[in-house]
């Protein structure tokens, strides 16, 4: 088989398994929604600040989501050990993670939308700029999902497992957060031309990180 | 073949060794023509390991879990469902892995083995959790392997049941790989499938 | 005298040399009362040493991964040199900030510099955080190899970025992060034998812990194969048929 159409088997049981159990729609969702309102409070709703501030605080609810949303994909792997039904599978390493990267990423896609209607309404922002802001959004989401699967699979079968990976992820991802704040920023602040250069490292980011995870997964898939 | 020996003895991690999952760390081993220590990730997809747990998503059916291990072999369409009517769970086909009996699990697992048409197939325990009718089944699937070009290594202390489904049999006491130090050399099982 | 114990005695000689020259000998900054300049002989030669042991874990991992070179003692130098890496970035932090205090007037600054060693400070606490959770090298090994390198290509990417979002962000900097020092002779010599000091005794800190680490790793097996042997005499002792 391809590895094109392994992956889409791959991501094709992983958003299988979350339209079947809603854990997405009914506890990511929901938490991504509470982090944006919690920062609202936090900001003391200070009606000036706030817009100023959404785009960080966007990016800080997904990826605080995203964390969640990783340990969930290597989950449903721990169970039954169905890791080890993947290793016997013959399935190729590096789609396995590119199937599982991209199950999270498009969740992380619907997250966004969700997540941005709320931004916009409670922090009365501005939207313009939309394909700047779309094509930032594509390039920090395939990011943030493929770091998010390295660290999923290199952490898994351990046993501090869901406290590592949020760890281990958020300072690796970074570079991801500045790019994309800073060209939502930009996107905001109507001048998108600046946004431009940080959606080409968001891009360079996730290009790297993609590389190596297709590479490393399987490896890593290995270890016990 | 039956591997006999006591619980502890050995048999599973034997089994996971030919399955290719563990790696070899001292002596030499051939599954299926394929070195052990150089080739152990080739030979997965022409071996099947019905082993403790299932490898299975409990949020899937039990429809899609065959087919997911169907397709993920390589298997036309259509495999993962003659495997579910050879081993009975035609009727419960979308039920949710998470919530069948264990005797259910157990038959499913064996589903998702056949269905993938493996040249060795290893169980672990096959009998625990099974009822009558499952036993039957078991039955009929071993006894059915030589046609399809499958040998079938079983583990297990069900010594009667067993005896009824091998032509061959070999025990493991304490096996380990690595000889002991300061003591006599114990039984170091090397196996040739 | 052993030759570990002679290379304690000359770091701690060197090091010696360099607090007497750090606090007496050499000159305060003109224009200052308090001679927080000081504290750069202790926070220069700590960045340094701080990328010194990354790249050394980074180089120790690359080496356990590749099958040829790999071997277990590569990832107990990784593991040793990442921890006296972690401290010394965390001194680092502790002691610009209070150099940072007097000079800028603040405890931190968000430029490039700093923001990045913060980030490269919790790369490497995860690292250690998951060194822990394998018992052995051979169930901990690759991860923490693979771990160790991202973090270590993920630091320059992070500086990379920081630096931009800095430039981008500070408009007319008040802070200014170069060390704004009239170099003096004897401060350039000090800030040299400083740097010597402090990388003996990180070569005296990582040798230790290597060496601790083998034999904490070294107890492991140990235990494994009394486990086995014991195992074994219990087995012979009942009935047993041969294989």
């Amino acid at each position: 088989m391809s590895f094109l159409r392994e992956a889409a088997l791959v991501a094709g049981k992983d958003l299988r398994i979350e339209r079947r159990s809603r854990v997405a729609l009914q506890q990511i969702v929901p938490f991504a929604a509470i982090v944006v309102l919690l920062l609202a409070f936090a900001l003391d709703s200070d009606s000036t600040m706030l817009p100023r501030a959404a785009p960080g605080l966007f990016w800080a609810a997904i990826f605080l989501a995203t964390v969640l949303a990783v340990g969930r994909s290597f989950g449903v792997e721990e169970a039954n050990r169905a890791r080890d039904g993947l290793r016997m599978s013959g399935l190729d390493g590096g789609s396995i993670f590119v199937g599982k990267a991209v199950a999270v990423a498009v969740e992380l896609f619907l997250l966004e939308v969700v997540v941005g209607i709320a931004v916009v309404v409670l922090y009365d922002v501005t939207v313009r700029g939309v394909l700047v802001l779309v094509c930032a959004a594509f390039a920090a989401t395939i990011a943030l999902a493929a770091t998010g699967t390295v660290y999923g699979v290199l952490a898994g079968g351990l046993r501090a497992r869901e406290t590592l990976v949020p760890l281990l992820v958020l300072p690796a991802v970074m570079p991801v957060m500045l790019g994309a704040t800073r060209a939502f920023q930009a996107a905001l602040d109507n001048a998108p031309g600046d946004a431009w250069p940080w959606v080409q490292l968001l891009a360079v980011f996730a290009v790297l990180v993609c590389a190596a995870g297709v590479v490393a997964f399987g490896p890593l898939l290995e270890e016990t | 073949m039956l591997l006999a020996g006591p619980n502890g003895a050995g048999k599973t991690t034997l089994l996971r060794l030919c399955a290719g999952l563990l790696p070899l760390r001292a002596g030499t081993g051939e599954v299926l023509g394929v070195d052990l220590a150089t080739g152990r990730k080739r030979i997965r997809r022409a071996i099947a390991l019905v082993g403790h747990e299932t490898f299975c998503y409990d949020d899937l059916t039990v429809l899609e879990n065959v087919r997911f291990a169907a397709r993920a072999a390589g298997c036309e369409p259509g495999v993962g469902e003659a495997a579910l009517e050879r081993v009975g769970l035609k009727r419960v086909a979308n039920v949710a892995h998470g919530r069948l009996s264990q005797g259910q699990r157990r038959r499913l697992a064996l589903a998702n083995a056949i269905a993938r048409a493996p040249r060795l197939l290893l169980l672990d325990e096959p009998h625990a959790g099974l009822d009558e009718e499952g036993r039957a089944v078991l039955e009929a699937v071993v006894a059915e392997a030589p046609q399809h070009d499958c040998t079938v290594m079983i583990a297990s202390h069900e010594l009667e049941l067993a005896r009824r489904l091998v032509t061959r049999e070999v025990e493991i006491i304490a096996g380990q790989v690595h000889p002991l130090p300061a003591a006599a050399p114990a039984p170091r099982p090397e196996v040739r499938v | 005298m052993t030759l570990k114990r002679v290379f304690l005695a000359l770091t701690l000689l060197a090091l010696g040399a360099t607090a007497v020259l750090a606090l007496w000998v050499t000159p305060p900054r003109e224009n200052e009362g308090f001679d927080a300049v000081r504290l750069l002989y202790l926070h220069v030669p700590c960045a340094w040493i701080a990328y010194l042991a990354f790249g050394i874990t980074a180089l120790a991992s690359l080496l356990y991964l590749v099958p040829r070179t790999r071997h277990p003692s590569w990832d107990l130098l990784a593991g040793a040199s990442a921890e006296v890496g972690v401290i010394f970035t965390a001194l680092m932090l502790i002691v610009g900030s209070l150099w940072g205090r007097p000079t800028w007037g603040t405890w931190w600054a968000w430029d490039a510099r700093l923001t990045t060693t913060a980030i490269m400070f919790f790369l490497y606490l995860g690292y250690l955080a998951l060194r822990r959770s394998g018992a052995t090298v051979a169930e901990r090994g690759k991860r923490c190899a693979i771990a160790g390198l991202i973090a270590f290509i993920d630091v320059p990417v992070v500086h990379f970025s920081v630096t931009w979002w800095q430039t981008l962000h500070q408009q007319g900097t008040v802070f200014n992060p170069k060390l704004d020092v009239q170099i003096d002779g004897s401060m350039a010599f000090t800030l040299v034998l400083a740097v010597a000091a402090f990388t003996m005794l990180y070569g005296y800190l990582v040798l230790e812990r290597f060496e601790l680490a083998q034999l904490e790793e070294g107890r492991e097996e140990r235990e494994l194969q009394l486990a086995i042997a014991e195992r074994v005499r219990t087995e012979r002792s009942e009935q047993v048929v041969p294989a």
